[in-house]
């Protein structure tokens, strides 16, 4: 898949770009739709919304930055673009997930501020301030 | 560095020259480092975004009406960008002009309604200082503003090189690499959409 | 703000330290007019973009970061040398510490390694130059204004104190007031987008610059090496670049990232710090590493002992040290869980440089071993740097690390590594590559008492403080009691922490040594090397490294060439016009505008740092502008130069 080498295939109507532009709108309404106008529980509304978030990173990567296109004859190029992005992808987890994970386990169970977010807004005004 | 290679007339004209492959592989690294850099400032917002202090919460204060202009423009003038790279591959330099002006025209509305949004936050009593978790929210949403604003006078200069010298191999990687630029941060802010907005109306109202 | 305050004032040494600064800059500013060098500097030095001279630059800062930071640490073995000393104030051992440690990895060994890599690796792939030549020179000039802005902190406004971690609420505005912890956010910020965009340039220079023939798996280990710690950096930097700008951010403009008020949380800075540290330990390590292949190979006269092992192993380490990072903080409170996994993941990490150990032990046998000074640092280096890597397994275990962490026993363990494995490596890579640099080698007799010396020492300054730190000597203070008993051992430390300061002196004198009485290479091939940058001329080989760009056929493919007595003799019609980029004035402009800009955002003042900003872009857009395709070096030349040079 990774194999194609760059060409001028821009004749015709960019069906390509407007697919992904259609795509795009759609699923951010739909994300929309899913945070705010269901009643799903809060675990599979963020699995939703993020699953969405990376589908739309992946249409622009592919229907818009031609992220498997090859400079030259050889596939290097593509593999490098790819590779790269799919390395970055993973340090981005891990120092996301990582972060959260590691500041909010243990550590911040002794933290008096962080209450559970059961007990939310309503009175955050009685936090205790300093 | 040989200039005398021979080429397919099919290879587009961004990667007809050693350098403009370079370049324009080169820029797909430094997308790389700024995927690192953008999740180190969502893990930074993700940590702090409980901590409100004395001040609101996040989700109280975002509107589903700004959001949606925001995403909206900036979603179309990532659409409007390929068409304009889609132009430049057919030689059409008058196309490519006139879509990446469209382009620019969507950034600056999506930078209009963003800063209209932070005067909006500020006058509610939000601003940079007031909690931890204001910190994380205009630090991280401001650098992608940032970036825009950066995009917008980059892509702004290589129209002018465009205009003045034409579709060249050289001129033509630069288009090629701002485009890159410019759908790049339209995917951070997918991710902002999701794990700023959306959440912290999730959190809040859910 | 008051002079007294602009200027740091009261100390005795700092005194001392403002004389030799001017005196050293009229000394140069007198020589550079008499002997009219003006031309020359800018010329050759300033402008260039050729990465050869680059690498040279990037050593010779190097070299002087290390006496810099070699003097803040015999400065504080003075201190400690007898309990209750008064030789340093409190505050002053905390600055002292401070740039110590800053300097070390992010002035000194990095410059060091990045300094070899651009001299070597280009030649070793059969490269004409670098990927992007200005993006080189733009790398160079940001990490030396970065390094000179931090390095003035201490005649101007004051130096950091809070450690090379600066772990918050200690580098906060209440606890370190004034420029000082400034001067360590902008100088390291500054230095940094130096060191991302070197990654950025030699991961694409490795993979696309390559002779022909020289696939990825008939690459040199050390240039190997180099790709797989440019991949470290391109996904580490930014990390570091976010945590500065953060703190940054709570220093100047009032946010609430890490402060105690507004809920912010400062154990977040020792993650986000991490989360960049740990990776940036393998970065210092994996190019030394790649050091020791090509000397021990070089010198065993055989080829890398399990070259893919080798490779796989980099780059499994590559993925793993983003994994790691909380073992630099296992007692912030975490929990159990947490801690395990961090902990397993930690010993985990061993097991790929454990592999690497074999690797050059099973090169070495059998091997026709020759004793040269390289090979002297990388045989101490093995022996030393397993010292090192052991203690470090101790300090993974979460729970024993709660009585190592904070004590002696960490300071040694770290020296261990980044003494034995980074500064051996510096070593041996300059003695190594430095026939290819000056033409000459530096005098092996001479270089052999560097190293016993050197070695004894840290051996005899570090081995004592893994016993002082079982014994309880917590690290960062300026002194202790007589009652602790540990005055007997920081006794003995401070010795052997002047053994290595007096062989650092005997180096410097072999410069010179050599310089003066060295008999000159002929050949370009000091050692009877394996790898292509062996086949160029020496003293540096010509500003575009090869006449004729070579056929790469195998591993060790100029080794191979000798062997077979094919060494290709360069032939006049085999030349062609050769294509380079032209020198530029911008990088150093560029960076000069970087250096008003942080030096009015240490001081908050807006105006400077604001306008020294607006001259930053204002050379982008100018280089954007500008349509430069370099020059063709014509047959004729190429043909003369290298008669001269052969």
């Amino acid at each position: 898949m990774a194999n194609k080498t760059a060409v001028n295939e821009h004749h015709g109507f960019p069906w390509k770009h407007l697919i992904g532009f259609v795509l795009s709108i759609v699923l951010t309404l739909f994300a929309l739709w899913v945070a705010l106008g269901t009643d799903l529980s809060l675990t599979w509304i963020l699995i939703i919304i993020f699953g969405f978030a990376f589908l739309q990173a992946a249409l622009q990567l592919l229907m818009f930055m031609h992220v498997t296109e090859n400079s030259t004859k050889s596939n290097l190029t593509s593999r490098v673009q790819i590779g790269n992005i799919l390395f970055a992808a993973f340090v981005a987890i891990v120092i996301v997930i990582g972060s959260v994970w590691v500041m909010t386990a243990g550590h911040a169970k002794h933290d008096k501020h962080d209450e559970p977010k059961t007990e939310n807004q309503e009175n955050h005004g009685e936090h205790e301030s300093h | 560095m040989a200039h005398t290679e021979t080429h397919d007339p099919n290879t587009p004209l961004e990667y007809r020259s050693e350098i403009g492959r370079l370049n324009i592989l080169g820029f797909w690294i430094f997308l790389g480092a700024e995927i690192a850099l953008f999740a180190t400032l969502f893990a930074t917002y993700m940590v702090l975004t409980h901590r409100i202090a004395d001040g609101p919460a996040l989700g109280e204060l975002f509107e589903v009406k700004s959001l949606l202009i925001q995403t909206f423009l900036l979603l179309t003038s990532s659409f409007t960008c390929g068409l304009a790279v889609h132009e430049m591959r057919r030689q059409n330099v008058k196309g490519l002009i006139t879509w990446m002006a469209i382009t620019l025209g969507l950034g600056l509305g999506f930078l209009y309604f963003e800063i209209q949004e932070f005067l909006h936050f500020i006058h509610e009593g939000a601003n940079i200082g007031t909690s931890a978790a204001w910190s994380g929210f205009f630090v991280l949403v401001g650098t992608h503003g940032a970036h825009v604003t950066f995009g917008i006078f980059w892509v702004t200069m290589v129209l002018i090189q465009v205009a003045k010298r034409g579709l060249t191999p050289a001129t033509s990687a630069k288009v090629f690499i701002t485009s890159l630029y410019w759908h790049f941060l339209d995917v951070v802010w997918i991710f902002i959409f999701t794990a700023v907005y959306l959440m912290g109306m999730v959190m809040h109202h859910g | 703000m008051k002079w007294d305050e602009f200027f740091v004032t009261g100390d005795p040494l700092i005194y001392g330290a403002d004389v030799s600064i001017v005196l050293t800059m009229v000394g140069i500013l007198f020589y550079l007019t008499k002997f009219k060098k003006w031309k020359w500097l800018w010329d050759e030095w300033l402008t260039t973009v050729d990465h050869k001279k680059l690498g040279i630059m990037y050593i010779v800062s190097a070299v002087l970061m290390m006496f810099r930071g070699g003097v803040d640490a015999l400065l504080m073995r003075a201190q400690l040398a007898v309990p209750e000393a008064n030789f340093l104030d409190s505050q002053h051992y905390n600055e002292i510490f401070t740039t110590h440690g800053t300097i070390m990895i992010i002035f000194m060994a990095m410059p060091f390694l990045i300094g070899l890599i651009n001299v070597v690796v280009p030649l070793q792939i059969g490269a004409r130059d670098v990927a992007y030549p200005y993006l080189n020179a733009v790398s160079f000039w940001t990490f030396f204004i970065g390094a000179m802005l931090f390095n003035i902190s201490f005649v101007i406004g004051g130096s950091p104190s809070a450690g090379w971690t600066s772990y918050m609420p200690l580098a906060s505005n209440e606890l370190s007031p004034g420029p000082g912890q400034n001067y360590y956010l902008l100088g390291l910020q500054i230095a940094g987008i130096g060191t991302l965009l070197t990654g950025i340039n030699f991961l694409v220079t490795i993979l696309k610059m390559r002779a022909p023939g020289m696939t990825l798996f008939r690459m040199p280990m050390f240039t190997w090496s180099s790709l797989v710690t440019m991949v470290i950096i391109i996904f580490a930097f930014p990390i570091l670049t976010v945590a500065l700008v953060l703190m940054t951010f709570d220093r100047l403009f009032g946010s609430h990232f890490f402060t105690l008020q507004g809920e912010g949380m400062d154990m977040l800075w020792a993650n986000l710090f991490w989360l960049w540290g740990h990776p940036e330990v393998y970065i210092v390590i994996l190019p030394a590493f790649g050091m020791f292949s090509e000397i021990i190979s070089t010198f065993s006269k055989k080829t890398l002992f399990g070259y893919k092992a080798m490779i796989w192993s980099m780059l499994l380490i590559a993925g793993y040290s983003f994994l790691v990072w909380v073992h630099h903080f296992f007692t912030m409170g975490s929990g159990a869980v947490v801690n395990s996994v961090f902990s397993i993941t930690t010993m985990a990490i061993g097991i790929p440089t454990g592999v690497k150990i074999f690797n050059w032990l099973f090169t070495m046998y059998r091997g026709r071993i020759e004793f040269t000074t390289p090979m002297l640092w990388s045989l101490g280096f093995i022996v030393n740097f397993v010292v090192g890597g052991v203690t470090g397994v101790m300090l993974a275990m979460a729970a024993a690390d709660y009585q190592y962490h904070n004590t002696y026993f960490l300071v040694s363990h770290f020296h261990y590594v980044l003494i034995a494995g980074t500064v051996f490596a510096c070593f041996a890579g300059l003695i190594f590559w430095y026939p290819k640099m000056f033409g000459y080698k530096l005098n092996e007799r001479i270089g052999k008492w560097v190293f016993w010396i050197f070695t004894i020492g840290f051996n005899v300054c570090f081995m004592p403080q893994y016993f002082l730190g079982l014994d309880g000597m917590p690290r960062r203070v300026y002194t202790y009691s007589e009652e602790s008993g540990w005055g007997p051992l920081n006794m003995v430390s401070t010795i052997g922490g002047f053994m290595m300061g007096i062989a650092f002196v005997i180096l410097v004198y072999n410069i010179y040594y050599s310089f003066r009485f060295a008999k000159r290479e002929t050949t370009g091939d000091a050692w009877n090397g394996r790898t292509l940058e062996w086949s160029t001329p020496s003293p540096m080989p010509p500003f575009y490294n090869f006449a004729k760009i070579p056929e790469v056929t195998g591993l060790d493919h100029f080794w191979k060439q000798k062997q077979a007595g094919k060494v290709e003799k360069l032939k006049a019609e085999d030349i062609k016009k050769i294509h380079m980029p032209s020198n530029s004035g911008v990088p150093f402009i560029m960076a000069s505008f970087f250096f008003v800009a942080g030096f009015g955002m240490v001081f908050d003042w807006m105006w400077m740092g604001i306008a020294g900003m607006i001259g930053v872009f204002g050379t982008l857009i100018y280089r954007s502008f500008e349509y430069d395709d370099g020059y063709y070096v014509s047959v004729e030349e190429v043909i003369e130069t290298e008669k001269i040079s052969k």
